[in-house]
């Protein structure tokens, strides 16, 4: 489950051997002077370096003498001091830095001179202060006094550049590491340097605009017909305003390639990042503006729990109250890099409705009021063994490896049933036996440095734009390198796929079966595959296939058949951080800890003697649907949930039927929700800051992150103890340190696995007049609970919108700018329309952004065939 | 001499000369300690109330006994007593809530957060000012580093001295318990600044006092303020000043 895979020794690098301050040291060859001083502990003051974006020599503040042999081999000093993080390093060199060289260091202090000229210097009121690098360095090598005493030059501030970044261009030093960032790493150069010059003192506004960050605004730039908006949240040194610029309110004049699907100006997924690698106070964010300072926060590492990418984190809080979180720096899994979702989307971890003292339903008024824990601990556990017909337990995709491991054994040994399932949202049959046939206990296999390098990675049933932000920028990094091709079976084009330069191929959805059969005949049937059929197997090709692939009938199928016949490498990608622990310790019916399959026997056995107990339930459980059908039909006696909403399930009706006609429903959450309404008993539990644990990432590689804020909540697994224990069981999950032991007390499974699926391609429906198959998956910003109490973080979510090809519309008349209705038996949505190229009869929606929630609203998901109307005609009739 | 040499060894922990000691006051005997036996007639009649001398001298001195509370000194200009907020002779909040103060104290009896000016709530000039403000004077040991580190010479110390309380929680003060009081002619804040200014020009205290528009808009807004008659007054007085000039 650990062991990464073999990694190919990369080919051997010419070294160079210079010196640098008398020391000599050794670096490949194209190394970076400033690289190399690193190498040997000289540190040459920097703004603009970054060891992840190219070299651009913005800031000159490197500046180090230096000396290199000429063609005849004589060692002759360059004429001026030379920017360290552009040089390469080259074999001879002697490099001089401010520790020995007069003229570097000179060099330097009238560089940190010119920086502060312009620059205001308002640490007080900056939000950088105590943490700002160029704090650090003006104290470090400038001078102790300034001899400028003219006016300096000032802009308007601050300006808003989108609803959660703000810009003071006073501050901003152009060392460009957040335009580089953008163009370089996300692909969204929503930000971008424009002006000429130094500009002229004081709040002077004119055309003549001296060199600038910004997002193109005429107003701001003093162009002609630009109209000025202001934003009522902050003002100015004068007590002004802030300006926004060409955001949401105001989409000033952009291209095509800086708006969104709805034609809004865009703002990145990634733009955070902007503001922890700006050297300056410059970047701020509207969340923690003026909240802290540095010498404020205990600062925690931890890993993100919003996707299953395993990002590493680091959470700063200031007595108990998380304040910010940042981007860890991990170099195998998401370098410094992290998605503005798990930068910003941490208050729902404090929310009002945190769930604080164990509830009961009173049994005269049937209000829930708060009682001891032990009270609520018996009843749970009286409630959950006394139920007749059984119990189904549904803990959720977002559980630690340690939580759901306490679960799953949970399920078995207390509530006697194999009745369980991780998977709070659409799945099949088809997916269980994929997931224990081929993910359960399989080791790391796939990971994000192959992504990186991988000639040809097919994508299939995943976005990882909107759904894994962390592979998205790795894959982009290894295309830009121009090492990695990747393809993508989808609908459409995306924003994502084209910052990828993926190939699409394109597909109705449920049509991706097909696709995968084909690639897997290879090139002698379907010609338009064939080069792609011939890369895949090819060395180090990779498929990454999406957890939305199991909505489409066969697809797994297809997918374990492509495998086989191009040797090709899989990794299965959820959404979310529990999932691929949940597969790993059996939060699936037929599926045991470490793979193994509930039917085998031997597995039975195996598991049964280090839980010690005599014997696990045998019979096959049901899934999550089949769970809620039986709650609903009086079959099952009671429901054990655990983290999940409704609203990501494929039928939220029959999860509201089922809890309401069970007949006991004990809750363990973090958060109050639509099932506590339905709830006799509440457990609160904590979320990931009050609980140490391991998340298990799509690649299988453990992610360990201790408590950051202590407190006296309990995990799931302590929760579930100690209902075990009222229930007269040991379940001995109390601590993370027992769970760990009890786990490693199972050996590897080398029985037989589950079966692979072989489930049949659905037919292609048959489309009349006026209706279209869905396609729908995810925004990485959208209508999920996860991200409440964020409202800076929900203005840069994308606006939603329903996506269909220009015949689609035509065929049912819809008119440019209109809004389309979606309808099936269950409801309507209507959203507006967007022109795609894409398949015909085909429409896209967000699944569960603000106003589109596909489940809830349509009762269907993706591939099922839905009625189209432009939004006028259906109100005539 | 040699006896208190004596004794003082005796009192160390050595051994040698606490033996030494012990031989000598033995020689001596153990009450001729002081020689007082060349003493003439007249001192010898009086030695048995030689002490009330020092009595006798005081009765006859200048009476030191401070009547406090009952009566007040005033501290030296320069003591450090409790901490104050001051404001801008228009009323505005002189401190930004920079936690430089907290920064400084050695004693962490600072606690400030900074909030978010806004249009319709300026409390200070320019974009930050102190949303919460804490001193903890069960910790402050009035050293007075928090008011040299303080940008903006919003702290300063008052001679108040009385800090007293029942309570832990009555010993942390708030920042209204810290704030200056308004001074008539000052327009409670929040207020926009004076037109045309910034923060720099607070700073440099070009700002003194409220103006008619200030004035109107918090009349405007909270009408029942009981700063508004001064400031006004205020206002239009130095407005036909400033129009005379
Ligand atoms: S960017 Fe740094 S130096 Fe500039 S005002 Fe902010 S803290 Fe001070
Ligand atoms: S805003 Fe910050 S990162 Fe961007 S150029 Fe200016 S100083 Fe550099
Ligand atoms: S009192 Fe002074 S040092 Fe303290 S927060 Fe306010 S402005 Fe800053
Ligand atoms: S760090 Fe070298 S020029 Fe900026």
């Amino acid at each position: 489950m650990t062991a990464p895979s073999e990694q190919k020794s990369p080919a051997p690098v010419e070294e160079v051997t210079l010196t640098i301050d008398g020391v000599e040291v050794s670096v490949p060859k194209g190394t970076l002077v400033i690289r190399a001083a690193e190498r040997v502990g000289i540190e040459i003051p920097r703004f603009c370096d970054h060891p992840l974006l190219k070299p651009a020599g913005a800031c000159r503040q490197c500046l180090v003498e230096v000396s290199a042999p000429d063609r005849e081999g004589n060692v002759r000093p360059m004429p001026k001091p030379q920017t360290s993080c552009t040089l390469e390093a080259t074999p001879g060199m002697q490099v001089s830095t401010q520790n020995t060289s007069p003229v570097a260091e000179k060099a330097q202090r009238g560089q940190i001179e010119f920086l502060l000229v312009n620059h205001p210097l308002d640490c007080p009121v900056c939000d950088k202060g105590g943490e700002c690098p160029l704090q650090n360095q003006a104290l470090d090598h400038g001078s102790n006094t300034s001899r400028f005493t003219g006016v300096k030059r000032t802009f308007p501030k601050p300006i808003k550049i989108s609803s959660q970044i703000m810009l003071d261009r006073d501050r901003c030093i152009l060392c460009q590491r957040c335009t580089r960032f953008q163009d370089e790493i996300a692909g969204d150069p929503f930000i971008d340097l424009q002006g000429r010059g130094g500009g002229t003192p004081g709040y002077e506004v004119h055309g003549l605009h001296a060199q600038q960050i910004g997002r193109f605004d005429e107003a701001i730039l003093d162009y002609v017909g630009g109209e000025t908006v202001t934003d009522d949240d902050s003002v100015g040194p004068m007590g002004e305003p802030a300006l926004v610029s060409a955001t949401a309110g105001n989409a000033g004049t952009v291209g095509p390639a800086a708006v969104d699907a709805s034609g809004r100006p865009f703002a990145s997924y990634f733009s955070g990042n902007t503001i922890q690698i700006c050297p300056v106070g410059a970047l701020t964010s509207a969340s923690y503006r003026f909240r802290s300072r540095p010498f404020d926060l205990v600062s925690s590492p931890a890993i993100a729990e919003h996707d299953a990418c395993g990002a590493a984190i680091r959470v700063d809080h200031r007595r108990g109250v998380v304040l910010r979180r940042l981007a860890g720096d991990d170099p195998a899994v998401n370098e410094e890099w992290i998605t503005d979702k798990d930068r910003f989307a941490f208050p729902w971890q404090s929310a009002p409705d945190v769930l604080t003292s164990p509830l009961v339903r009173d049994e005269e008024t049937g209000e829930l009021v708060p009682t001891s824990w032990s009270e609520a601990v018996h009843l749970a556990a009286q409630l959950l063994t006394g139920a007749t017909g059984g119990v189904g337990a549904l803990p959720g995709g977002r559980l630690t490896v340690e939580d759901a491991y306490a679960w799953s054994k949970f399920a078995r040994v207390v509530l006697g049933t194999n009745d369980i399932d991780f998977r709070a949202r659409a799945h099949s049959a088809e997916e269980s036996d994929f997931l224990a046939h081929r993910v359960a206990g399989a080791s790391m296999d796939v990971t994000y440095g192959d992504l990186e390098r991988s000639p040809q990675v097919l994508l299939v049933g995943l976005e990882p734009e909107e759904e894994a932000g962390t592979i998205f920028l790795r894959l982009r990094k290894g295309v830009l390198a121009g090492r990695v091709k990747v393809a993508t079976i989808a609908p459409m084009a995306t924003r994502g796929s084209t910052k990828m330069r993926a190939e699409v191929l394109p597909v109705v959805p449920g049509g991706e079966t097909e696709v995968l059969t084909a690639l897997a005949a290879g090139d002698s049937e379907h010609t338009q595959y064939a080069a792609l059929a011939e890369a895949l197997r090819g060395e180090g090709a990779v498929i990454l296939a999406g957890e939305r692939l199991g909505m489409v009938p066969g697809g797994y199928t297809a997918l374990l058949k492509l495998v086989e016949a191009t040797g090709a490498r899989l990794a299965w990608v959820p959404r979310r951080a529990g999932d691929r622990g949940a597969v790993e310790v059996g939060l699936l019916p037929g599926l045991l800890p470490g793979g193994r399959p509930t039917a085998e026997a031997q597995a039975r056995v195996d598991v049964a003697a280090v839980w010690g107990v005599d014997e696990l339930p045998a019979t096959p459980g049901r899934d999550h649907t089949e769970i809620l059908a039986a709650a609903a039909d009086g079959t099952l006696g009671a429901l054990l949930v655990g983290g999940i909403d409704l609203e990501d399930l494929p039928d939220p009706a029959l999860a509201e039927r089922a809890l309401a006609g069970v007949g006991s429903v004990v809750q363990l959450e973090v958060r109050r929700s639509a099932v506590t309404e339905h709830a006799d008993v509440v457990l609160p539990v904590v979320p990931p800051t009050g609980k140490s644990g391991t998340f298990l990432n799509w690649e299988s590689r453990p992610r360990p992150f201790e408590t950051v804020l202590e407190g006296p909540g309990m995990s799931d697994a302590k929760v579930l103890d100690m209902v075990a224990e009222a229930a007269g069981t040991d379940l001995g999950t109390r601590t993370v340190t027992d769970t760990y032991a009890e786990l490693a007390e199972f050996p590897g499974w080398d029985g037989p696995r589950h079966e692979a699926p072989a489930v049949e391609a659905a037919p292609t429906p048959e489309l009349g007049a006026g209706r279209a198959v869905l396609a729908t998956w995810r925004l990485m910003l959208d209508a999920g609970r996860g991200q409440d109490g964020e409202p800076h973080l929900a203005g840069t979510a994308h606006r939603p919108v329903a996506m269909l090809s220009a015949a689609t519309a035509t065929g049912i008349g819809l008119q440019a700018g209109g809004n389309v209705v979606l309808s099936t038996d269950t409801g309507r949505l209507e959203l507006p329309a967007v022109l795609a190229a894409m398949p015909d009869g085909v429409v896209w929606v967000p699944q569960h952004s603000v106003g589109s929630s596909v489940y809830r609203s349509l009762g269907v998901g993706a591939g099922a065939v839905v009625a189209l109307a432009p939004a006028d005609s259906e109100v005539q009739s | 001499m040699a006896d208190k040499r004596g004794r003082k060894a005796g009192s160390s922990s050595s051994p040698a000369p606490a033996k030494k000691s012990s031989q000598e006051v033995g020689a001596k005997g153990d009450f001729d300690v002081d020689g007082d036996l060349d003493k003439n007639a007249i001192e010898e009649f009086f030695a048995p109330v030689a002490g009330f001398g020092v009595t006798m001298a005081s009765l006859f001195s200048p009476v030191v006994t401070e009547q406090y509370p009952f009566e007040k000194k005033p501290t030296a200009p320069r003591y450090h007593g409790r901490h104050q907020l001051n404001r801008y002779a228009d009323g505005l909040e002189k401190c930004i809530g920079c936690e430089l103060c907290a920064w400084a104290c050695p004693a962490d009896a600072i606690y400030v957060e900074a909030g978010n000016n806004t249009p319709e709530a300026q409390y200070s000039p320019g974009e930050r000012y102190g949303k919460v403000y804490q001193i903890n004077y069960l910790r402050c040991i009035f050293c007075g580093l928090c008011i040299e580190a303080c940008p903006t010479r919003a702290l300063t110390m008052t001679n108040e001295y009385e800090l007293a309380g029942q309570t832990r929680a009555e010993m942390i003060f708030e920042k209204d318990e810290l704030l200056a009081p308004l001074r008539s002619g000052m327009l409670a804040a929040p207020h926009p600044m004076v037109e045309g200014t910034n923060d720099d020009d607070y700073y440099r205290n070009e700002v003194d006092g409220p103006t008619p528009t200030q004035v109107d808009w918090v009349r405007e807004r909270r009408p029942e303020d009981p700063t508004l008659d001064a400031a006004e007054a205020a206002a239009r007085t130095r407005a036909e000043q400033g129009g005379e000039r």
